[in-house]
């Protein structure tokens, strides 16, 4: 566990044992649902959630004039525990996800900030010790850059999908990836999020506590708005066109192409028996071949691992993808014609 | 394939392997890998575990079989179903194949054999005969097919050493017996990594993906001093020395860049991926569970051995990987295609009974265009 100041506990307050922190506070969760000073960080927590859960960051009091106030920083490490607590009373997935990518966002901000503030060493090194325990990425400052293991890299960028983030078009150097403290954090951000919210969904639900019920009532309308329908066209993309006119033609398809059609079909509900026959025309058409393929595909046979259809920016490198309009930003073809209501 | 044909080549096969046990042996960690194998005309056996030489010598004596395989892969329990195997790590493992490099003298050796009539056409789309499209492609690869391969083999070197920091001694060249080369790296920084990351790793050795921000170009207002230097290392020093050619030139193509605009620089970039990216087959590359061609092993499509290249500029794989006999056999061979073997020159052979080495012998009959007399 890292040992943490004051003001690093409220910058990160994730880190923290609650249960500890309030405690070592001198404070049960029951004094604030009925003392009306302490009431007000309820109120403030659930303001947390809200301002996260309309996809903004919340803006603290710890503004670095008021970073020495004694008050200011327990106070925003309490917003941040009984958000939690709000959270788990309200039971509503929706919002906690919502909460963690937030908090992550503002996290973020600090740990860039920590970073780069290299004239303060010792607040270079929680960030980048902060790094190294919660994602195993080590660090090294190298002049101006931060540099990081290739295979460290590859690990977290995989979960991008702008082309920005891909190797090729990174600094690349001696098997280590050259990022400015802002590219640092962003990699991790997406496990920052799931970190905070592997914290929340395995924290203890609390029993109602009395002076909380109206701000969980609350919440539990507030996530209703963020409730979606999404309804499908039906239609195949570009690419799933494609490669089924190619193999109308009855020319040859790659393996990748035959890969995404099976897999594609397989998602949408299809049974290997009605796929199987697309491929007939194919120029090395082996019934026995296919059949087996498909049931590993589908999980049937080999491993039992249901296999998913490739990403569009997967397709685009292995030459498959012919974008059109419509396809709008979608990462996966799995997502064409799906319109939220 | 007859039967006939198929009794020759096991005992060509058992031959040199029972002569030859000094080149094969198992790979470190043995019993952490998965071993496979395939007989002639049939399936794979796979998951198969093995403790030392002794019983891989074994397997090749008991089995004969036409191919042999090995994991890169390191697992608790080889021999489970995949998915309980428990995979711990693989080394990383390089395919350079000829048929991929889109060469121009493919067209020259490469013969359509009809799977219905057995015909055997230069390289078409249909059979000439029956106009069936059912055909099997088999290609003789010439000497700029092995050079050009080599030539990817050497560039696919300088990233992995300049770039990702692999040491060099523990990147071993082997020809893969058929039409090409594979390059394993051992201890590197990603044994551990997974499928989706190797499949980055391959996308950055192919220069695949790259984006005008990368070299310097930007969409508005690209700034000159963004552009890469001569002497850069990684991706943007290659892609300057390509395309700014010396030194004294950068200056003038940069302008050039600048005014032919954001989309004239991505087709650039695309043009250049073709040239200077290191052709592999990004498929082998990712996955982490496949078995590969165990070094000293035939190669059933060639008759060739997958030998590891020491000497990769000097290294002939028709002189230096042909192991079998020298005596004679009597073939029908049906080869419209002229190849060169332990130095003696053979065919083009048009439906003829001819008496050949045997070296030669199972070289054309698995390519399928020779069948024992």
């Amino acid at each position: 566990m890292l040992e943490l100041g004051q003001d690093e506990i409220a910058k990160y307050p994730f880190l923290a044992d609650a249960g500890q922190y309030l405690k070592d506070k001198g404070f049960t969760l029951e004094q604030f649902g009925t003392d009306p000073d302490l009431k007000q960080l309820v109120d403030k927590a659930f303001d947390r959630i809200q301002v996260a859960a309309n996809g903004k960051i919340y803006k603290s009091d710890l503004v670095e004039a008021q970073v020495s106030k004694e008050a200011a920083l327990p106070r925003e490490v309490f917003s941040f525990l009984l958000a939690i607590v709000l959270l788990k009373l309200s039971g509503m997935h929706t919002l906690i996800k919502r909460f963690s990518l937030a908090e992550a966002r503002r996290a973020e901000k600090y740990l860039e900030k920590d970073l780069a503030n290299i004239s303060d060493e010792s607040k270079k090194e929680l960030a980048i010790r902060v790094i190294d325990d919660l994602f195993s990425v080590q660090v090294e400052k190298l002049d101006d850059y931060f540099v990081i293991p290739v295979s460290d890299y590859l690990k977290h960028s995989i979960n991008f999908h702008e082309r920005e983030w891909k190797l090729i078009n990174r600094h690349v150097e001696n098997g280590q990836v050259f990022l400015t403290p802002h590219e640092t954090v962003r990699l991790i951000r997406k496990e920052l999020g799931t970190y905070i919210n592997s914290k929340i969904i395995n924290a203890k639900t609390p029993a109602m506590i009395s002076g909380f019920e109206d701000s969980v009532n609350k919440l539990v309308s507030l996530s209703k708005k963020f409730v979606t329908f999404t309804v499908t066209t039906g239609e195949y993309p570009p690419c799933i066109k494609h490669v089924i006119e190619v193999l109308e033609k009855g020319e040859n398809l790659p393996h990748s192409g035959r890969f995404m059609l099976a897999s594609f079909l397989l998602s949408k509900g299809q049974s290997v028996e009605q796929i199987a026959p697309l491929f007939k025309n194919a120029p090395d058409y082996n019934e026995r071949v296919t059949l087996y393929q498909l049931n590993h595909l589908a999980g049937i046979s080999g491993s039992g691992t249901k296999y998913t259809c490739p990403s569009c920016e997967k397709l685009k490198t292995q030459d498959l993808c012919f974008a059109i309009p419509e396809c709008d930003n979608i990462i996966n073809p799995l997502q064409f014609g799906k319109k939220r209501k | 394939m007859k039967e006939t044909d198929i009794k020759f080549l096991e005992d060509s096969f058992k031959k040199y392997y029972f002569e030859h046990f000094d080149l094969i042996s198992v790979p470190e960690r043995t019993s952490e890998r998965e071993f496979g194998y395939q007989k002639f005309n049939s399936g794979m056996i796979r998951h198969i575990s093995i403790k030392n030489d002794k019983e891989l010598h074994l397997l090749f004596m008991q089995n004969i079989p036409s191919d042999v395989y090995c994991s890169n892969a390191y697992y608790t329990f080889p021999n489970l179903p995949m998915n309980e195997k428990d995979w711990k790590e693989a080394d990383l493992i390089f395919d350079i194949d000829a048929k991929d490099l889109n060469l121009s003298c493919r067209e020259n050796h490469t013969v359509s054999i009809c799977n219905e009539c057995n015909e055997v056409s230069k390289n078409s789309e249909h059979c000439l005969k029956c106009n069936s499209i059912k055909i099997e492609k088999k290609s003789l690869p010439c000497k700029n097919c092995i050079d050009s391969s080599k030539t990817e083999v050497s560039k696919l070197s300088e990233v992995l050493i300049d770039d990702l920091a692999i040491a060099k001694e523990n990147i071993y060249v082997y020809f893969s017996g058929n039409e090409g080369f594979h390059v394993y790296v051992y201890d590197s920084q990603f044994q551990q990594i997974g499928s989706r990351e190797r499949s980055e790793l391959t996308d950055y050795i192919m220069f695949n993906a790259s984006i005008p921000e990368t070299f310097g170009m930007k969409r508005f207002k690209p700034n000159r001093s963004s552009f890469p230097d001569f002497n850069e290392k990684g991706w943007r020093g290659r892609f300057s020395k390509h395309v700014f050619c010396s030194k004294s030139k950068r200056s003038k193509i940069i302008s050039e860049l600048i005014v032919n605009g954001y989309p004239a620089f991505q087709k650039t970039i695309d043009d250049v991926a073709e040239k200077i990216g290191v052709k592999i087959d990004p498929n082998v590359t990712m996955d982490i569970h496949r078995i590969f061609r165990l070094p000293g092993s035939i190669n059933s499509k060639s008759g060739l051995t997958k030998i590891r290249c020491k000497n990769l500029t000097e290294f002939d794989p028709y002189i230096k990987a042909s192991f079998l006999s020298d005596d004679s056999v009597e073939v029908f061979a049906n080869c419209p295609i002229e190849f060169c073997l332990k130095n003696k020159k053979f065919g083009p052979y048009t439906n003829e009974k001819v008496t050949i080495p045997i070296f030669a012998a199972v070289y054309m009959i698995c390519k399928k265009l020779a069948t024992i007399a």
